[in-house]
Parts: C-alpha cells; structure tokens; sequence
C-alpha cells in the first residue's frame, strides 16, 4: 500500500511552529506554515538572552529556518493573516486574509502569548514615568548593545525588578502564574549586574518560582556573586519625585514593616496572556478555551497537544506560559500527536 | 533568688493549634470569603494609611485572625481608618476592608455578651 501524502498547516512561525512543521516534514508530510507577521520567530526576535544559560535566541531561530530548506514539501506564507477555518468531511479548509485558501488534513495552531500589557497596572506607572520599563523593553536594550541608562541618560544606581506584573493578579483579570517571568527577572538581574556593577538591585517578590532546571543556580549566582537584594513584598504603587527618579511602596513583609525606596529604574516582569487569536477559533464553536483563555487540552495529563476538536493540534505557550526549552519539547510532542492522528485516519482511509 | 529559673513557668511563644479560637475567623469566613485567598504578599501594608504613621499592620491583622491569635485584635483594629486602598491593590481581590469591619462587628458582640475576645 502507498502512503498518500497528507497534508498539515501550521498556524503561526515561532518556534513552536517551526519545530513542528521541521519534524512533520521529516515525516514525509506535507506541511504549509501561515505567519501573520513578515519575518518567522515571533517574541523570540525581540529577545537579546535566554534563561537560563544566557544564550542568544537567535541561532535556534536561524536553525529551524535552516532546517526547513532540506524539505521541499515544507513552505512557507508570511504576512497572512487567518481569517477563519472551516471542517468538512474530517478535513479542514483555512481562509486567509488574501483570498488564500488552504485545505489540510489536520491543522497546528502555534500562535503563541500576548504580553501582557503594564499600562493595565496604572499605579505602576508604565507609560506614564519614563524610567519605568518592562522586561521586554530591557530585552531590546541589551540587545542594542548599548549600556543601560535612564530615560535622562545616566547610569542608574538602583534598579528594583517588580515581580508578577499581570500574573496572579485577579485585577487584571490573570489569576495565573507566568512561571518564565521569575528567572527572566533573575536573570536580567543578572545581566545588568554584570554591565554595572556599581549598580543595587532589588528584585521584589512574592513567592519565587524558580521550578525549572538549573534556575535555583542563577538565584544562588544573584545573591553571591552579585549582591541582589531579594525582598518579599508586592509593590502597592510607585510615583515619580521631581528629579524623574521614583519612589515605590511595598511591605517588607519578613520584617512586617512597610517600605520606602527611591530607585532610579524599575523594571515590571510582565506575563504571559491568551493570544487574541484565541477568539476567533473559540466564538465558531470549533475549540474550546480554558478558563484563563488559553487553548483547552482534551487532556491535561496524556495529551496536551490534543484539542478538543479532533484534527486541530496545539503547541507551545497557546497552551499555557512555558519556557523555550518547553516550548521545543512541547512541539516536539505535539508532532508525534499529529503523526499517530494522520497514521490512523491513513489506515481507516484505506480499509473504507 | 530562684536558682532554677529555667523551672519557672512563662507563657508560651508557640503557636498552639490545640487551643485555636477561631470564632472569629469563621464568622469573618462566613460573611467574607474571599479571606481565605490571601498569599500575604503585603500590598494592603505598603498602600495602608494607617501604617504609614503606626505600627498598624493590616496583613498581620490576617494572619492574627488565621491563626486563632484574637487576644490583641480588636484593639489592634481600632488604628484602622477604613480608607479601603487596602482593598483596590490587593491581587487576590480580597475586601481587606470588609475583613476589618466583621472582626470590629464581631468582637463588640462578644464584648457585649461578655465573652472572652
């Protein structure tokens, strides 16, 4: 019996969807990746080190691009955007903003996070003050190469980081924890550490969730090599002083007294949110979303990568908060998911 | 002079879970739920009016009550001034404010019935 070739579109070129579309096209399938944005990569693009290893994100991009040119069957169609996507007969057809339409055995949806937006936490200050700043910005800092300054220009001599901004927070609606936003702010601790030294850093905390491997080793680094202040209390509010430093307010809550300081920078670790083209998929009743908005799994424990619609797969941070070592090994499981689905619809195909 | 002072009896610094009144935690409970999701993460402390100018610790005020410590509460909620910002930053969205006005509702009942608060 022949194989016939079966075809797989990928919704979104981060990486957990060129490592899916890589991994299905070594299969021998057929594989059609759709991005909305010009260039493949997504948030990562924008990022200038990894956790925790600080690495550049750059080469795992370049590589998966890399990889893709080996295979002739995988292709791939930027600046569109998804407008809908319908099932037919077991199949599915995507309708793309460009009168594109695209048929497809079964359909990997990659689309990823949306940052959380800081200026939702007005009493934090983000867009208002000009020396408050978010993880992200900072990222593009240090990718510039450039030293860190203040919006004036001066090296800033204390910076404080601002632990869950849009993570377990029921006033903005996010009672779930980020998980990547702890070590990403240990780790860009870290780094303007290493750039400054003259510089104090707090980071501001109010549990540490350092779960992953080898990240308790970068909050041992923090506070042994570089003297970073950990203080374990929720920001209630920051405000600018008349020099453009600002001043913020927490509890020292192992102290039990409440807490002035005068920073020159701070930095809000922001989290992770349902993409918004979450929407779209969940008001045609095709998928289910969790309760944070996130993709709903058929099952949280065996299939991860399952959604509740037979045929459409999810991989990466559309599922939850991860890392990019989970997020990787996260795509890799879900291409395993997509093969033994394609494997059984070959077989039921053929006896019919 | 007692030689044996270690012999002497003074009051415990243990938290004694045997002995927990915890009559005002569940009347606070029952009429303000949203109690018992406090991570005491210390924003209501760091936006308190109160403890800007006392040793007014509204998150302690919490904790007190959550481990049956109710002895020196209702004199320690007097400091309260209800302003409520305590409520708006927390991330738990739990009404701080609510919390303080059922203890101060409850242990005057007590008082009043001439039960030990």
């Amino acid at each position: 019996m022949e194989k016939e070739q079966k075809h797989v579109a990928v919704i979104g070129a981060g990486i957990a969807g060129l490592h899916t579309a890589n991994l299905l096209a070594q299969s021998g399938h057929k594989v059609t990746i759709l991005e909305k944005e010009k260039y493949p990569g997504g948030h990562l693009n924008q990022w200038h080190h990894l956790f925790p290893d600080h690495s550049s994100p750059e080469w795992i991009i370049s590589g998966l691009l890399d990889e893709q040119l080996q295979f002739d069957h995988l292709k791939m169609i930027s600046s569109t955007e998804i407008t809908s996507i319908e099932k037919n007969n077991g199949h599915f057809a995507i309708n793309a903003g460009n009168e594109l339409r695209i048929y497809a055995d079964a359909v990997v949806i990659s689309t990823g996070f949306k940052l959380f937006d800081a200026r939702q936490k007005e009493e934090y200050g983000y867009g208002l003050f000009k020396n408050v700043i978010t993880s992200a910005d900072l990222e593009q800092s240090l990718k510039s190469g450039q030293p860190l300054t203040t919006a004036s220009g001066k090296t800033p001599s204390r910076v404080a980081f601002i632990h869950c901004i849009g993570s377990r927070d029921a006033k903005c609606g996010n009672t779930y924890c980020s998980k990547v936003c702890c070590i990403t702010g240990v780790k860009q601790a870290l780094e303007i550490s290493e750039m400054l030294p003259e510089t104090e850093i707090f980071c501001f905390y109010m549990d540490l969730r350092l779960y992953g491997s080898k990240f308790d080793d970068l909050y041992l680094q923090a506070q042994k090599k570089h003297k970073i202040q950990f203080i374990r209390g929720r920001l209630s509010e920051a405000a600018e002083t008349h020099d453009k430093r600002l001043q913020i307010k927490a509890e020292d809550t192992l102290s039990g007294r409440p807490l002035r300081m005068e920073v020159d920078m701070i930095v809000l670790l922001a989290g992770m949110e349902k993409n918004e083209a979450h929407q779209m998929f969940s008001s045609t009743k095709l998928l289910e979303l969790d309760e944070h908005g996130f993709f709903k799994s058929k099952n949280i424990q065996l299939t991860r990568n399952e959604t509740t619609q037979p045929g459409i797969f999810i991989a990466g941070t559309c599922i939850c908060p991860m890392s990019v070592n989970e997020t990787i090994e996260n795509a890799g499981a879900a291409s395993i998911l997509v093969n033994r689905y394609l494997e059984h619809q070959q077989l039921t195909n053929h006896h019919e | 002079m007692n030689e044996f002072a270690h012999l002497v009896s003074r009051p415990s610094r243990q938290i004694d879970y045997q002995t927990f009144d915890n009559r005002l935690l569940a009347y606070v409970l029952r009429y303000e739920p949203s109690f018992l999701t406090c991570m005491s993460c210390g924003g209501c402390t760091a936006t308190c009016s109160a403890g800007k100018l006392t040793d007014f610790n509204i998150r302690r005020i919490g904790l007190m009550l959550r481990r049956g410590q109710t002895d020196k509460l209702a004199a320690e909620i007097d400091k309260c001034m209800f302003c409520g910002k305590c409520s708006l930053v927390c991330p738990r969205d739990v009404n701080i404010r609510n919390v303080v006005l059922l203890i101060k509702k409850e242990s005057t009942r007590l008082h009043a019935e001439n039960q030990k608060v």
